[in-house]
């Protein structure tokens, strides 16, 4: 049991390295995640500005801009990883290891927190420092716990995803593709979700990024309040049963992926 | 003491192809992949499994490797039921299969050999020690910090081999090890496996191949499989020998030799052929003898004639041989094609 335990573990953080170490090995990233998504988050925040927008309005963009990476991490490296690591023979490697397979999932996802944070932060502050964010935390304890169950949620959606991506092959990445951008339109990147109307608004929670957001919003800026969505603590609670839901689902989902994967022998490639 | 690995009846079908291929029969058409495979293969023993392509090696070692359900039949990995307790089975075995390409571009050799080792729980630093003392092994220390993404298909190979050993497991699957890989290497790679298994006694390997050569040099035992069924499976010497083909010795000699009738009368000469080579006035010689001591009377006989022998040789029947009399049809020219 012990054993196990510790086996496990070393399998997070063995599969979480990968990231760890790739974050900073190619310095491209620095143009391709961190530097374009500055740009086309200051976009917004001179639409705003020409806009004549409520001046929280600046702050909202860029913490909307900074969780991008975290969206687009878990699309790109959560939900298609157990595609591509098939393909590259990854897979039943993973598989044939006395582990648990959630612990390959929990290590690819702490990876690429670690991977998408280093992104985020960089939109964060230097969007900050650029456009001089004015931040009145209402409570910072909610702030860290209202972040910190969009991310369970959302990479416990990924988790999911990559289970169902692997089943549906090739067209996984054309799935990828087609969730990409209404997502950022949903979830409110770059406004306040409420503007999409409270049921619209409402519909879209069920991407956990959206409640992540506005809740954030509503503690980190002076008229967040106003334009939130949802009560905040409201928020927490549908959260945190966002959070579980997506856990278990992710369970599920592997354990049918897998189960079924060896009955058709479509866990592997062909070819060898 | 269970066996190491063991099949009963062990049978997978595929359905043939892409339902929308055969939309006129109703139902799909069934490709036998593995049919009713019975083998027992005993701790410490390196076991091969030899067959042309599609004869259902792969699908063999993807079952006991619990990636793979059985349609019917069962599959014992250390007396347990791979369909049943695929996660007792996990923690007795590895697999490396040839020209896989596994691994992360971006981490470097000795990075990814140690990942891959934190899926079995090994300590950091007996981990390390071991990838260290195998890449040694198959001279590849150099190369140990290098990304993998620049590694040539050789090195790749023999870093996926490494892989395999660095846990230590009791019984290892090896799908075509030596895939693609040229003379040298593939040598390197078998005196691994091989010392891996004589030095500890109670370690497993279960290996497919399609060449003859390394089925002979490598293993304890073979079978012989085709279209998914197990044809023969014993020792290499012993499938020699079933054939009850002769050996043939080849001589020879300096000179046109004419009154060639006399070798037939040796005591001990079964069988007698022989070639004039004009354009080199030398006589070639095939021998069938009852046993190989009656080659001394051959070869006396030569120089009673004062000629010379330039050359003798004898040829077995090979794995080869044992093939094409077993499947009809020979291995290497399938690989070939
Ligand atoms: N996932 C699959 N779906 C459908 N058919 C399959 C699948 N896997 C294998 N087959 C078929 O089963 C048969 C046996 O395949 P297998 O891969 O076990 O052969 P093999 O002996 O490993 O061949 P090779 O030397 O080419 O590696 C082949 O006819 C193959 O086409
Ligand atoms: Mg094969």
């Amino acid at each position: 049991m012990k054993t196990e335990l510790r086996t496990n573990l070393k399998a997070i953080f063995g599969r979480a390295y990968v990231r760890l170490v790739g974050a900073h090995r190619e310095p491209s990233w620095l143009i391709s995640e961190a530097l374009l998504p500055l740009l086309s988050t200051a976009s917004f925040v001179y639409v705003y500005k020409a806009l004549k927008a409520p001046e929280e309005y600046t702050g909202f963009v860029i913490l909307g801009g900074a969780m991008t990476a975290y969206w687009i991490n878990v699309l790109w490296s959560m939900a298609a990883q157990f595609y591509w690591e098939k393909e590259m023979g990854n897979l039943e490697l993973y598989l044939v290891a006395p582990i648990s397979r959630m612990a390959i999932l929990l290590g690819m996802a702490t990876g690429g927190f670690y991977l998408a944070s280093t992104r985020a932060i960089f939109v964060f502050v230097v969007g900050s420092l650029i456009f001089k964010v004015n931040f009145v935390v209402i409570s910072l304890g909610k702030l860290a716990l209202i972040f910190f169950l969009t991310q369970v949620a959302l990479y416990g959606l990924g988790m999911m995803f990559s289970s169902l991506f692997m089943l549906f092959g090739r067209e996984a990445w054309h799935t990828t593709n087609l969730f990409q951008e209404p997502i950022y339109l949903l979830s409110g990147f770059f406004f306040p979700v409420k503007s999409l109307g409270f049921t619209i608004g409402l519909l879209a929670s069920f991407i956990p990024l959206t409640l992540g957001l506005d809740g954030m919003r509503q503690l980190a800026f002076k008229g967040g309040k106003e334009s939130g969505l949802l009560n905040v603590n409201l928020e927490i609670g549908i959260l945190v049963i966002l959070s579980i839901f997506f856990l278990i689902a992710a369970h599920y989902a592997l354990k049918y992926m897998e189960n079924m994967g060896k009955k058709e022998g479509r866990l592997t490639l062909r070819w060898q | 003491m269970s066996y190491a690995i063991e099949t009963l009846e062990l049978t997978r079908t595929f359905k043939k192809g892409k339902k929308k291929n055969n939309s006129n029969s109703k139902q799909p058409e069934l490709i036998m992949a593995l049919d009713e495979v019975n083998l027992t293969i005993n701790p410490g023993e390196l076991f091969g499994v030899l067959g042309p392509n599609g004869a259902g090696k792969t699908t063999l070692i993807k079952i006991l490797s619990t990636l793979l359900l059985p349609t019917s039949g069962i599959g014992l990995v250390d007396g347990i039921d791979v369909a049943k307790y695929p996660e007792k089975v996990r923690k007795k075995i590895n697999m490396v299969s040839g020209g896989e390409h596994s691994g992360y571009g971006i981490l470097t050799v000795r990075e990814n050999l140690w990942m891959f080792s934190q899926l079995y729980g090994m300590q950091t630093k007996v981990a390390l020690q071991r990838i260290d003392e195998l890449m040694n092994l198959l001279g590849m220390q150099e190369y140990s910090r290098l990304k993998i993404s620049k590694l040539s298909t050789g090195m790749r190979q023999k870093m996926n081999i490494i892989r395999g050993f660095v846990c230590d497991p009791q019984i290892l699957f090896l799908d075509e090890p030596t895939l693609g890989l040229d003379v040298q290497i593939s040598r390197e790679v078998r005196k691994l496996i091989k010392s891996w298994v004589k030095e500890k006694k109670e370690k497993t390997v279960l290996l497919t191949t399609h060449y003859m050569a390394e089925a002979d040099e490598l293993c304890d035992r073979v079978a012989i499989i085709d279209n998914g069924k197990v044809l023969a499976c014993d020792s290499p010497s012993n499938l020699k020998t079933s054939l009850k083909q002769d050996a043939v010795f080849h001589i020879e000699v300096n000179l046109m030799l004419d009154n060639l009738d006399r070798f037939n009368q040796i005591p001990g000469v079964r069988k007698f052929a022989y070639e004039h080579k004009p354009h080199t006035g030398r006589t070639d010689l095939k021998f069938i003898l009852e046993n190989d001591s009656y080659i001394s009377a051959v070869t006396g006989e030569i120089s009673n004639n004062g000629s010379e022998i330039l050359s003798l040789s004898k040829t077995e029947p090979t794995l080869e041989d044992v093939f094409v009399s077993l499947c009809g049809k020979g291995l290497e020219d399938e690989n070939r094609t």
